[in-house]
Protein backbone atom coordinates (compact mmCIF):
# COMPACT_ATOMS: atom_id res chain seq x y z
CA UNK A 1 0.00 0.00 0.00
CA UNK A 2 1.50 3.30 -1.07
CA UNK A 3 1.92 6.20 1.38
CA UNK A 4 -0.37 8.27 -0.86
CA UNK A 5 -3.17 5.70 -0.58
CA UNK A 6 -2.68 5.53 3.19
CA UNK A 7 -3.00 9.31 3.40
CA UNK A 8 -6.13 9.33 1.21
CA UNK A 9 -7.68 6.51 3.25
CA UNK A 10 -6.97 8.40 6.49
CA UNK A 11 -8.59 11.54 5.12
CA UNK A 12 -11.60 9.53 3.94
CA UNK A 13 -12.20 7.83 7.31
CA UNK A 14 -11.79 11.11 9.19
CA UNK A 15 -14.22 12.80 6.77
CA UNK A 16 -16.73 10.02 7.48
CA UNK A 17 -16.35 10.57 11.23
CA UNK A 18 -16.81 14.33 10.84
CA UNK A 19 -19.89 13.64 8.72
CA UNK A 20 -21.38 11.46 11.45
CA UNK A 21 -20.71 14.10 14.11
CA UNK A 22 -21.71 17.25 12.22
CA UNK A 23 -25.37 16.28 12.08
CA UNK A 24 -26.83 16.62 15.55
CA UNK A 25 -30.44 16.91 16.65
CA UNK A 26 -32.00 18.49 13.57
CA UNK A 27 -35.61 19.73 13.78
CA UNK A 28 -37.82 17.80 11.34
CA UNK A 29 -38.56 20.96 9.33
CA UNK A 30 -34.89 21.10 8.37
CA UNK A 31 -34.61 17.50 7.20
CA UNK A 32 -35.37 18.24 3.55
CA UNK A 33 -33.22 21.41 3.30
CA UNK A 34 -30.33 19.59 4.98
CA UNK A 35 -30.66 16.70 2.53
CA UNK A 36 -30.72 19.22 -0.32
CA UNK A 37 -27.69 21.04 1.09
CA UNK A 38 -25.73 17.80 1.40
CA UNK A 39 -26.82 16.98 -2.15
CA UNK A 40 -25.28 20.26 -3.33
CA UNK A 41 -22.02 19.51 -1.51
CA UNK A 42 -21.49 16.26 -3.37
CA UNK A 43 -21.76 18.43 -6.48
CA UNK A 44 -18.01 18.76 -5.81
CA UNK A 45 -17.92 15.92 -8.34
CA UNK A 46 -17.70 18.77 -10.90
CA UNK A 47 -14.10 19.28 -9.70
CA UNK A 48 -13.46 15.62 -10.48
CA UNK A 49 -14.95 16.00 -13.95
CA UNK A 50 -12.65 18.98 -14.56
CA UNK A 51 -9.63 16.87 -13.53
CA UNK A 52 -10.84 14.11 -15.85
CA UNK A 53 -10.67 16.58 -18.76
CA UNK A 54 -6.86 16.41 -18.56
CA UNK A 55 -6.91 12.67 -19.33
CA UNK A 56 -9.47 12.11 -22.10
CA UNK A 57 -8.11 11.84 -25.64
CA UNK A 58 -10.79 10.04 -27.68
CA UNK A 59 -14.03 11.20 -29.27
CA UNK A 60 -15.96 8.83 -27.03
CA UNK A 61 -14.09 10.31 -24.09
CA UNK A 62 -15.12 13.84 -25.09
CA UNK A 63 -18.77 12.77 -25.33
CA UNK A 64 -18.55 11.12 -21.91
CA UNK A 65 -16.87 14.24 -20.53
CA UNK A 66 -19.66 16.45 -21.90
CA UNK A 67 -22.38 14.32 -20.28
CA UNK A 68 -20.49 14.10 -16.98
CA UNK A 69 -19.87 17.86 -16.96
CA UNK A 70 -23.54 18.51 -17.68
CA UNK A 71 -24.70 16.29 -14.81
CA UNK A 72 -22.14 17.52 -12.31
CA UNK A 73 -22.73 21.21 -13.08
CA UNK A 74 -26.51 20.71 -12.88
CA UNK A 75 -26.06 19.00 -9.51
CA UNK A 76 -23.90 21.74 -8.02
CA UNK A 77 -25.59 24.86 -9.42
CA UNK A 78 -29.17 23.63 -9.08
CA UNK A 79 -28.47 22.03 -5.71
CA UNK A 80 -27.30 25.23 -4.03
CA UNK A 81 -29.99 27.34 -5.71
CA UNK A 82 -32.87 25.09 -4.68
CA UNK A 83 -31.52 24.78 -1.11
CA UNK A 84 -31.33 28.55 -0.86
CA UNK A 85 -34.94 28.83 -2.03
CA UNK A 86 -36.08 26.27 0.53
CA UNK A 87 -34.28 28.09 3.32
CA UNK A 88 -35.67 31.45 2.24
CA UNK A 89 -39.03 30.18 3.53
CA UNK A 90 -37.68 30.07 7.08
CA UNK A 91 -37.05 33.81 7.25
CA UNK A 92 -40.69 34.88 7.28
CA UNK A 93 -41.55 32.51 10.12
CA UNK A 94 -41.43 33.71 13.74
CA UNK B 1 5.94 20.50 -4.12
CA UNK B 2 5.97 23.88 -5.83
CA UNK B 3 4.64 27.04 -4.22
CA UNK B 4 1.57 26.98 -6.45
CA UNK B 5 0.80 23.37 -5.47
CA UNK B 6 1.04 24.33 -1.82
CA UNK B 7 -1.36 27.23 -2.27
CA UNK B 8 -3.78 24.99 -4.22
CA UNK B 9 -3.76 22.40 -1.43
CA UNK B 10 -4.34 25.03 1.24
CA UNK B 11 -7.23 26.53 -0.75
CA UNK B 12 -8.79 23.07 -1.12
CA UNK B 13 -8.42 22.62 2.64
CA UNK B 14 -10.24 25.91 3.21
CA UNK B 15 -13.02 24.76 0.87
CA UNK B 16 -13.38 21.48 2.77
CA UNK B 17 -13.62 23.50 5.99
CA UNK B 18 -16.40 25.63 4.52
CA UNK B 19 -18.35 22.46 3.60
CA UNK B 20 -18.13 21.13 7.17
CA UNK B 21 -18.96 24.53 8.65
CA UNK B 22 -21.83 25.03 6.23
CA UNK B 23 -23.32 21.63 6.99
CA UNK B 24 -23.01 22.29 10.71
CA UNK B 25 -24.76 25.67 10.47
CA UNK B 26 -27.61 23.98 8.59
CA UNK B 27 -28.57 22.13 11.79
CA UNK B 28 -30.52 25.15 13.09
CA UNK B 29 -33.17 27.22 11.26
CA UNK B 30 -31.62 30.56 12.26
CA UNK B 31 -28.24 29.85 10.68
CA UNK B 32 -29.23 27.41 7.93
CA UNK B 33 -29.28 29.85 5.02
CA UNK B 34 -25.91 31.32 5.98
CA UNK B 35 -24.54 27.78 6.22
CA UNK B 36 -25.68 26.96 2.71
CA UNK B 37 -24.11 30.15 1.37
CA UNK B 38 -20.79 29.49 3.11
CA UNK B 39 -20.77 26.03 1.58
CA UNK B 40 -21.65 27.48 -1.86
CA UNK B 41 -18.83 30.03 -1.59
CA UNK B 42 -16.40 27.23 -0.77
CA UNK B 43 -17.63 25.31 -3.79
CA UNK B 44 -17.18 28.33 -6.09
CA UNK B 45 -13.60 28.75 -4.85
CA UNK B 46 -12.88 25.03 -5.33
CA UNK B 47 -14.16 25.15 -8.93
CA UNK B 48 -12.19 28.34 -9.72
CA UNK B 49 -9.04 26.83 -8.20
CA UNK B 50 -9.44 23.67 -10.25
CA UNK B 51 -9.86 25.78 -13.40
CA UNK B 52 -6.54 27.49 -12.61
CA UNK B 53 -4.89 24.09 -12.01
CA UNK B 54 -6.21 22.82 -15.32
CA UNK B 55 -5.07 25.91 -17.23
CA UNK B 56 -1.62 25.83 -15.63
CA UNK B 57 -1.19 22.11 -16.21
CA UNK B 58 -2.02 22.58 -19.89
CA UNK B 59 -2.26 18.84 -20.65
CA UNK B 60 -5.99 18.95 -21.42
CA UNK B 61 -6.65 18.99 -25.17
CA UNK B 62 -8.67 21.85 -26.59
CA UNK B 63 -11.47 19.46 -27.61
CA UNK B 64 -11.69 18.19 -24.04
CA UNK B 65 -11.82 21.74 -22.67
CA UNK B 66 -14.55 22.62 -25.18
CA UNK B 67 -16.60 19.57 -24.16
CA UNK B 68 -16.08 20.40 -20.50
CA UNK B 69 -17.05 24.07 -20.81
CA UNK B 70 -20.06 23.37 -23.05
CA UNK B 71 -21.34 20.57 -20.80
CA UNK B 72 -20.78 22.44 -17.55
CA UNK B 73 -22.31 25.64 -18.92
CA UNK B 74 -25.43 23.92 -20.22
CA UNK B 75 -25.76 21.85 -17.03
CA UNK B 76 -25.40 24.87 -14.74
CA UNK B 77 -28.01 26.85 -16.71
CA UNK B 78 -30.41 23.88 -16.74
CA UNK B 79 -29.93 23.37 -12.99
CA UNK B 80 -30.44 27.05 -12.14
CA UNK B 81 -33.57 27.35 -14.29
CA UNK B 82 -35.04 24.20 -12.78
CA UNK B 83 -34.23 25.41 -9.25
CA UNK B 84 -35.81 28.83 -9.89
CA UNK B 85 -38.99 27.59 -11.54
CA UNK B 86 -39.82 24.55 -9.44
CA UNK B 87 -42.87 24.79 -7.18
CA UNK B 88 -42.19 24.48 -3.46
CA UNK B 89 -44.09 21.18 -3.30
CA UNK B 90 -42.08 19.72 -6.18
CA UNK B 91 -38.66 20.41 -4.62
CA UNK B 92 -37.95 16.91 -3.26
CA UNK B 93 -38.21 15.31 -6.69
CA UNK B 94 -35.94 18.00 -8.14
CA UNK B 95 -33.36 17.28 -5.43
CA UNK B 96 -33.63 13.61 -6.38
CA UNK B 97 -33.04 14.53 -10.02
CA UNK B 98 -29.94 16.56 -9.09
CA UNK B 99 -28.80 13.61 -6.98
CA UNK B 100 -29.25 11.31 -9.98
CA UNK B 101 -27.14 13.40 -12.36
CA UNK B 102 -24.47 13.87 -9.67
CA UNK B 103 -24.24 10.12 -9.11
CA UNK B 104 -24.18 9.54 -12.85
CA UNK B 105 -21.30 12.00 -13.23
CA UNK B 106 -19.38 10.21 -10.47
CA UNK B 107 -19.88 6.87 -12.25
CA UNK B 108 -18.78 8.38 -15.58
CA UNK B 109 -15.50 9.56 -14.00
CA UNK B 110 -14.46 5.95 -13.34
CA UNK B 111 -15.61 4.94 -16.84
CA UNK B 112 -13.61 7.75 -18.45
CA UNK B 113 -10.41 7.56 -16.43
CA UNK B 114 -7.88 5.13 -17.91
CA UNK B 115 -7.41 2.36 -15.35
CA UNK B 116 -4.06 2.00 -13.64
CA UNK B 117 -3.26 -0.33 -10.78
CA UNK B 118 -5.27 -2.20 -8.18
CA UNK B 119 -6.16 0.92 -6.23
CA UNK B 120 -7.83 2.58 -9.21
CA UNK B 121 -9.52 -0.72 -10.16
CA UNK B 122 -11.06 -1.31 -6.72
CA UNK B 123 -12.26 2.26 -6.19
CA UNK B 124 -13.27 2.55 -9.85
CA UNK B 125 -15.50 -0.52 -9.57
CA UNK B 126 -17.08 0.80 -6.36
CA UNK B 127 -17.56 4.22 -7.97
CA UNK B 128 -19.34 2.76 -11.04
CA UNK B 129 -21.42 0.39 -8.92
CA UNK B 130 -22.66 2.94 -6.36
CA UNK B 131 -22.92 5.80 -8.85
CA UNK B 132 -25.01 3.83 -11.35
CA UNK B 133 -27.36 2.44 -8.66
CA UNK B 134 -28.01 5.95 -7.35
CA UNK B 135 -28.45 7.33 -10.87
CA UNK B 136 -31.26 4.96 -11.86
CA UNK B 137 -32.64 4.69 -8.31
CA UNK B 138 -32.89 8.48 -7.91
CA UNK B 139 -34.54 8.84 -11.31
CA UNK B 140 -37.22 6.31 -10.26
CA UNK B 141 -37.63 8.05 -6.88
CA UNK B 142 -38.00 11.41 -8.63
CA UNK B 143 -40.49 9.96 -11.10
CA UNK B 144 -42.55 8.47 -8.28
CA UNK B 145 -42.77 11.77 -6.40
CA UNK B 146 -43.61 13.65 -9.59
CA UNK B 147 -46.34 11.14 -10.46
CA UNK B 148 -44.73 10.06 -13.72
CA UNK B 149 -44.37 6.61 -12.16
CA UNK B 150 -47.27 5.32 -9.99
CA UNK B 151 -46.47 6.18 -6.38
CA UNK B 152 -47.56 2.90 -4.87
CA UNK B 153 -45.21 -0.01 -4.31
CA UNK B 154 -44.69 -1.69 -7.68
CA UNK B 155 -43.78 -5.33 -7.18
CA UNK B 156 -41.99 -6.68 -10.22
CA UNK B 157 -42.56 -10.42 -10.72
CA UNK B 158 -39.44 -12.27 -9.57
CA UNK B 159 -37.90 -8.81 -9.14
CA UNK B 160 -35.95 -9.94 -6.09
CA UNK B 161 -34.42 -12.81 -8.02
CA UNK B 162 -33.44 -10.52 -10.89
CA UNK B 163 -31.92 -8.01 -8.45
CA UNK B 164 -29.90 -10.79 -6.83
CA UNK B 165 -28.82 -11.98 -10.27
CA UNK B 166 -27.60 -8.52 -11.30
CA UNK B 167 -25.75 -8.35 -7.99
CA UNK B 168 -24.01 -11.66 -8.62
CA UNK B 169 -23.14 -10.63 -12.19
CA UNK B 170 -21.75 -7.29 -10.98
CA UNK B 171 -19.61 -9.00 -8.34
CA UNK B 172 -18.30 -11.51 -10.91
CA UNK B 173 -17.37 -8.68 -13.29
CA UNK B 174 -15.80 -6.76 -10.40
CA UNK B 175 -13.58 -9.76 -9.59
CA UNK B 176 -12.56 -9.91 -13.27
CA UNK B 177 -11.69 -6.19 -13.31
CA UNK B 178 -9.77 -6.14 -10.03
CA UNK B 179 -8.11 -9.54 -10.13
CA UNK B 180 -7.60 -10.27 -13.81
CA UNK B 181 -7.26 -6.87 -15.52
CA UNK B 182 -10.41 -7.41 -17.56
CA UNK B 183 -10.92 -4.93 -20.44
CA UNK B 184 -12.74 -1.73 -19.60
CA UNK B 185 -15.88 -3.12 -21.26
CA UNK B 186 -16.39 -5.09 -18.02
CA UNK B 187 -16.83 -1.75 -16.21
CA UNK B 188 -19.69 -0.93 -18.57
CA UNK B 189 -21.17 -4.34 -17.76
CA UNK B 190 -21.02 -3.48 -14.06
CA UNK B 191 -22.69 -0.15 -14.83
CA UNK B 192 -25.49 -1.95 -16.69
CA UNK B 193 -26.10 -4.37 -13.81
CA UNK B 194 -26.07 -1.51 -11.31
CA UNK B 195 -28.54 0.55 -13.38
CA UNK B 196 -30.97 -2.39 -13.46
CA UNK B 197 -30.52 -3.02 -9.74
CA UNK B 198 -31.20 0.65 -8.93
CA UNK B 199 -34.55 0.53 -10.75
CA UNK B 200 -35.55 -2.83 -9.26
CA UNK B 201 -34.63 -1.78 -5.73
CA UNK B 202 -36.58 1.50 -5.85
CA UNK B 203 -39.77 0.40 -7.68
CA UNK B 204 -41.21 -1.71 -4.79
CA UNK B 205 -40.88 1.19 -2.33
CA UNK B 206 -44.05 3.24 -1.76
CA UNK B 207 -44.18 6.97 -2.51
CA UNK B 208 -44.64 7.91 1.15
CA UNK B 209 -41.22 6.49 1.97
CA UNK B 210 -39.52 8.29 -0.93
CA UNK B 211 -38.01 11.21 1.05
CA UNK B 212 -36.08 8.72 3.19
CA UNK B 213 -35.01 6.79 0.08
CA UNK B 214 -33.80 10.00 -1.59
CA UNK B 215 -31.77 10.80 1.50
CA UNK B 216 -30.28 7.29 1.44
CA UNK B 217 -29.43 7.60 -2.27
CA UNK B 218 -27.94 11.02 -1.49
CA UNK B 219 -25.59 9.37 1.01
CA UNK B 220 -24.72 6.78 -1.65
CA UNK B 221 -23.84 9.50 -4.15
CA UNK B 222 -21.55 11.06 -1.55
CA UNK B 223 -19.76 7.73 -1.20
CA UNK B 224 -19.53 7.35 -4.99
CA UNK B 225 -18.00 10.83 -5.23
CA UNK B 226 -15.44 9.88 -2.56
CA UNK B 227 -14.57 6.77 -4.62
CA UNK B 228 -14.18 9.00 -7.70
CA UNK B 229 -11.81 11.04 -5.53
CA UNK B 230 -9.71 7.91 -4.93
CA UNK B 231 -9.65 7.16 -8.67
CA UNK B 232 -8.50 10.70 -9.50
CA UNK B 233 -6.36 11.08 -6.34
CA UNK B 234 -8.25 14.25 -5.52
CA UNK B 235 -8.54 15.17 -1.84
CA UNK B 236 -11.50 17.61 -2.10
CA UNK B 237 -13.63 14.86 -3.65
CA UNK B 238 -12.64 12.38 -0.95
CA UNK B 239 -13.39 14.83 1.87
CA UNK B 240 -16.68 16.23 0.53
CA UNK B 241 -17.84 12.80 -0.64
CA UNK B 242 -17.07 11.12 2.69
CA UNK B 243 -18.68 13.99 4.57
CA UNK B 244 -21.92 13.76 2.60
CA UNK B 245 -21.86 9.96 2.72
CA UNK B 246 -21.78 9.90 6.52
CA UNK B 247 -23.96 12.95 7.14
CA UNK B 248 -26.50 11.61 4.64
CA UNK B 249 -26.58 8.25 6.43
CA UNK B 250 -27.27 9.91 9.80
CA UNK B 251 -29.90 12.15 8.23
CA UNK B 252 -31.58 9.10 6.65
CA UNK B 253 -31.79 7.51 10.10
CA UNK B 254 -33.25 10.73 11.59
CA UNK B 255 -35.86 10.99 8.81
CA UNK B 256 -36.86 7.34 9.17
CA UNK B 257 -37.15 7.76 12.96
CA UNK B 258 -39.32 10.87 12.50
CA UNK B 259 -41.71 8.77 10.40
CA UNK B 260 -41.62 5.83 12.83
CA UNK B 261 -40.21 3.61 10.12
CA UNK B 262 -37.10 1.47 10.13
CA UNK B 263 -34.66 1.81 7.24
CA UNK B 264 -34.70 -1.96 6.76
CA UNK B 265 -38.44 -2.14 6.27
CA UNK B 266 -38.34 0.86 3.91
CA UNK B 267 -35.78 -0.81 1.65
CA UNK B 268 -37.75 -4.07 1.77
CA UNK B 269 -40.61 -2.10 0.20
CA UNK B 270 -44.22 -3.02 -0.35
CA UNK B 271 -45.47 -0.49 2.19
CA UNK B 272 -48.30 1.98 1.64
CA UNK B 273 -50.89 2.52 -1.02
CA UNK B 274 -50.79 4.55 -4.18
CA UNK B 275 -50.69 8.18 -3.10
CA UNK B 276 -52.26 11.07 -4.92
CA UNK B 277 -49.17 13.26 -5.23
CA UNK B 278 -49.62 15.39 -8.31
Amino acid sequence: MSPLLMADLTVFVLALLVGFEVISKVPATLHTPLMSGANAIHGVVVVGVMLLAADVVTTGGYALLFVAAFGAAMNVAGGYAVTDRMLAMFRSRP
Amino acid sequence: MSAVDTVVHLVYLACATSFVLGLHLMNAPATARRGNRISAAGMAVAIATTAVVLARDGSARSDAVAALVAGAGAGAVAGLIAARRVRMTAMPQLVSLFNAVGGGAAALIALGEPAGGTRAAVTGVLDVLIGAVTFSGSLVASGKLAGRIPGGPIVVPVGRAITALTGVAAVALAVLVVGFDAPSAALYGIAGCALAAGVLLTLPIGGADMPVVISLLNACTGTAVAMAGFVLESTPLIIAGGLVGAAGAILTKLMADAMNRSIGSIIAGGYGTSDAVA
